[in-house]
């Protein structure tokens, strides 16, 4: 338990930088043939630099296979990084083993993509929940099943559910149960990959609503993967766009939804499917043509040339920087919208 | 005011939107599974119909028995599993009860499905390419070659990058996504005359999935196709779907056409979900509004209406809602819905307390 001081200092440390990535790197190789040779690699994170300051929530959103979850997996050290580093609370976390990483990881931990897959069938509640507190051996109060159970009212399941099985459960209950042994180890950062997209409507706000408690309760820092645009609108306080292992424009929500300055942002958010019959006719939807790229061969220049409707020669040989356009918005673009200000000289001398 | 009191006016009165000739007719299903708890009432008395060149969209909660109908009318539950009773009619042909083989035949051409878990659908030891070349060439009499440039060409088109060197490629060498696209690709190849999408498209991002809605729109364009689209997101029905139908407790709960079921929508769960969702045409609330309360045992199902034990509404009407099960009926111009309150309760509860806070 904190002591008032000390929660005191906790709240002068909100929005204070928690989570740094600097030019982040994860290239998978490709091997080929009897010797196993890498012919290759799939450059599936390709430099990200970005913060995540404490007690916010950051989006990740883009195309599928662009790096996302890859980009949780760095974060949360399951895999290690081919370049680049993480910081966590000024600690640099980029290549600590795992005996020295264990500590660390009560800090960060990650909600996975699938609610069924992630729970072993075999094992109760009760052992699911409380595998974190057995493996990282916490102290507990009154031992591992009332902190169990605790937790399990906490994410809105009810105590007596503790010895049922995964299957047993809808599949917003199994999410909860996810989320409930990712709060197990009272973590400061919780990477949520696409914590809603399989569940209702309904269940989604309940998910949703608890996560939104849980950090105005705990001081938790969000990192969500998602690919539904408004209900991340909904979530963040800030959304990073990514595109082919890169990130193309991070932003406030607000600055982002409303004056999105990458073209690929901009068809994103063009093809949000609206819920409202009347409009089905009369909208305005930026159809993306052109080759898919591939990470393994990733287009030189901007990588969005392939299927931007503005580009222009210079971006298929420079690479745009990801470049602060407005107060807190950065987008990695040489023909901008909705900003006057140009990262180049569109006259093309600069190429 | 009674129930019945809608259909005073002389509105005929529909048991279920079932319109006898069209090409696809699910009358009275009955999906059961029994287990050592019980037996699971996935699906309870389900009757719709939809015909071709027409887009069906199915929405409600998690459980509610969405999938156990597709996989019954597609034939794959386990045998023994699941009992089944009632009809189901594709072209005239009652597939309850038909036998696996003659089921089988009509997969792929006269009917296929995409499926909510693509790792299911596909066979994790043969590549991509054989598997989409294998399912056409059952249906298609045409060499290997030609096969194999129609699977490239079919990978392309859902927007699989480098297909001509990916489709060598294992199912568990792609992306969530791309296994998903993958897997349309196969359901798509035979151009079937039935097509049911379920959850096609949560693992994509928008701009693909814009790109897949339109080549299922594509197929219908040219094949004439029945689609029956299940999904969580209501703006991929309101854009695809022709009527759709909504489901709760394995039962359908409302029916109606697309534009109704969004403008004026009348059963207490349908606004349920309408009021849940973070809509980007809105101004952002600070706090989502979830329906109460969780999901109903498929066991014990509650008495009367199924929804009562989160509905605000229970004991509007006596205590109906608590007793007696409504009857799935229509109230006017084919919109379908079961429940207990009277029109003018509805019309009022709608226009006073539920589309002002939409
Ligand atoms: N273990 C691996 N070996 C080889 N390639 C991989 C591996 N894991 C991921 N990749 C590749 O890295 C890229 C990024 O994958 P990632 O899973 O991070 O995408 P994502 O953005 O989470 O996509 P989705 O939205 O579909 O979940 C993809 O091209 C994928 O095929
Ligand atoms: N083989 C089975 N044995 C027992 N119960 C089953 C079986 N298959 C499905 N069920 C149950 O039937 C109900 C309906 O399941 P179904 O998969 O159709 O839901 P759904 O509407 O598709 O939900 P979701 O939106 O989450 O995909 C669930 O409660 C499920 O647990
Ligand atoms: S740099 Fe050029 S290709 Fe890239 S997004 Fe901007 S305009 Fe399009
Ligand atoms: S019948 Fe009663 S409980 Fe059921 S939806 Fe109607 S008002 Fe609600
Ligand atoms: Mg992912
Ligand atoms: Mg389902």
């Amino acid at each position: 338990m904190s002591t008032k001081t000390e929660t005191a200092a906790a709240d002068r440390r909100l929005g204070e930088d928690l989570l740094v990535a600097t030019d982040l790197q994860k290239h998978f190789p490709i091997r080929r043939g009897l010797l196993q040779r890498q012919v290759g690699a799939v450059q599936a994170v390709d430099g990200l630099t970005f913060t995540v300051k404490r007690g916010e929530t950051l989006s990740l959103v883009g195309e599928s296979g662009c790096g996302k979850t890859t980009t949780g997996r760095l974060l949360t050290r399951l895999i290690e990084p081919t370049g680049g580093t993480i910081t966590l609370d000024g600690r640099d976390i980029t290549h600590l083993s795992a005996s020295a990483m264990r500590p660390m990881r009560r800090d960060i931990q990650m909600i996975f993509q699938d609610p069924y897959g992630s729970l072993n069938p075999r094992h109760t509640v009760g052992a699911i929940i409380g595998a974190p507190f057995r493996l990282q051996k916490v102290k507990t109060e009154h031992g591992v099943k009332r902190a169990v159970q605790e937790l399990l009212e906490l994410v809105g399941l009810s105590p007596e559910h503790y010895n049922r099985y995964p299957h047993e459960f809808s599949g917003g209950q199994r999410q909860r149960i996810g989320i409930a042994r990712t709060l197990a180890l009272r973590p400061k950062v919780i990477v949520a990959d696409e914590p809603v997209s399989a569940l209702d409507v309904s269940i989604q706000a309940q998910v949703v609503n608890l996560m939104e408690d849980l950090q105005n309760e705990f001081d938790l820092t969000y990192v969500m993967i998602a690919h539904d645009l408004s209900v991340v609108r909904h979530v963040s306080d800030r959304v990073a766009v990514m595109y082919l292992g890169k990130i193309m424009e991070i932003a406030d929500r607000t600055s982002l939804y409303e004056r999105p300055m990458h073209p690929y942002t901009v068809a994103l958010l063009s093809a949000v499917p609206i819920p409202d019959t009347n409009r089905r006719d009369n909208r305005e939807r930026i159809r993306l043509s052109g080759d898919v790229p591939s990470p393994i061969n990733p287009p030189s220049g901007c990588r969005f040339h392939t299927r931007c409707w503005k580009a222009q020669e210079v971006c298929k040989t420079t690479e745009p920087p990801l470049a602060e356009l407005a107060p807190g918005h950065q987008a990695a673009c040489h023909f901008p919208e909705n900003t006057t200000k140009l990262t180049i000289d569109p006259t093309g001398s600069a190429a | 005011m009674t129930q019945h009191e809608d259909n005073l006016g002389g509105a005929a009165i529909r048991p279920a939107p079932v319109d006898s000739g069209a090409f696809l007719q699910v009358r009275e299903l009955r999906v059961h599974f029994p287990t050592d708890d019980g037996v699971v009432r996935s699906v309870d008395d389900l009757s719709f119909s939809v015909d071709r060149g027409k887009t069906l969209g199915i929405v409600g909660e998690s459980g509610s028995g969405k999938s156990v109908t597709s996989l019954s009318i597609m034939g794959l539950h386990k045998r023994g599993t699941a009992k089944i009773t009632g009809e189901i009619l594709l072209d005239g042909q009652n597939l309850v009860g038909m036998s696996p083989e003659r089921v089988r035949l009509l997969r792929g051409k006269r009917m296929a499905m995409i499926f909510q878990d693509p790792l299911s659908a596909m066979h994790p030891f043969y590549s991509v390419g054989s598997q989409i070349i294998e399912a056409y060439r059952i249906h298609n009499k045409v060499t290997k070659a030609v096969a194999r440039k129609h699977a490239i060409d079919l990978l392309d088109r859902v927007g699989i990058p480098n297909p001509k060197s990916r489709v060598d490629d294992y199912p568990h060498q792609f992306s969530g996504g791309m296994r998903q696209r993958a897997m349309i690709a196969m359901a798509l190849s035979c151009d079937p005359e039935l097509l049911i999408a379920d959850e096609p498209t949560t693992a994509l991002d928008v701009t693909v999935q814009a790109q897949i809605l339109d080549l299922i729109r594509d197929l219908q364009a040219e094949f004439n196709s029945a689609v029956v689209i299940i999904t969580h997101d209501l703006g991929v029905v309101a854009e695809l779907a022709d009527d759709i139908m909504v489901m709760y407790a394995g039962r359908a709960v409302e029916y109606s056409t697309a534009a109704d079921i969004f403008n004026s929508p009348q059963h207490p769960y349908t606004w349920g979900l309408l009021g849940s969702m973070p809509r980007l045409d809105r101004e952002r609330t600070e706090r989502l509004q979830p329906i109460k309360g969780t999901p109903p045992s498929l066991i014990n199902v509650p008495e009367g209406c199924p929804f009562n034990p989160r509905c605000a509404y229970a004991g509007t009407n006596g205590d109906l809602s608590f007793t007696v099960r409504p009857e799935f009926r229509d109230v006017g111009g084919g919109h379908h819905i079961a429940c207990h309150l009277g029109a003018e309760d509805r019309l009022r509860i709608w226009d006073t307390e539920i589309r002002p806070k939409l």
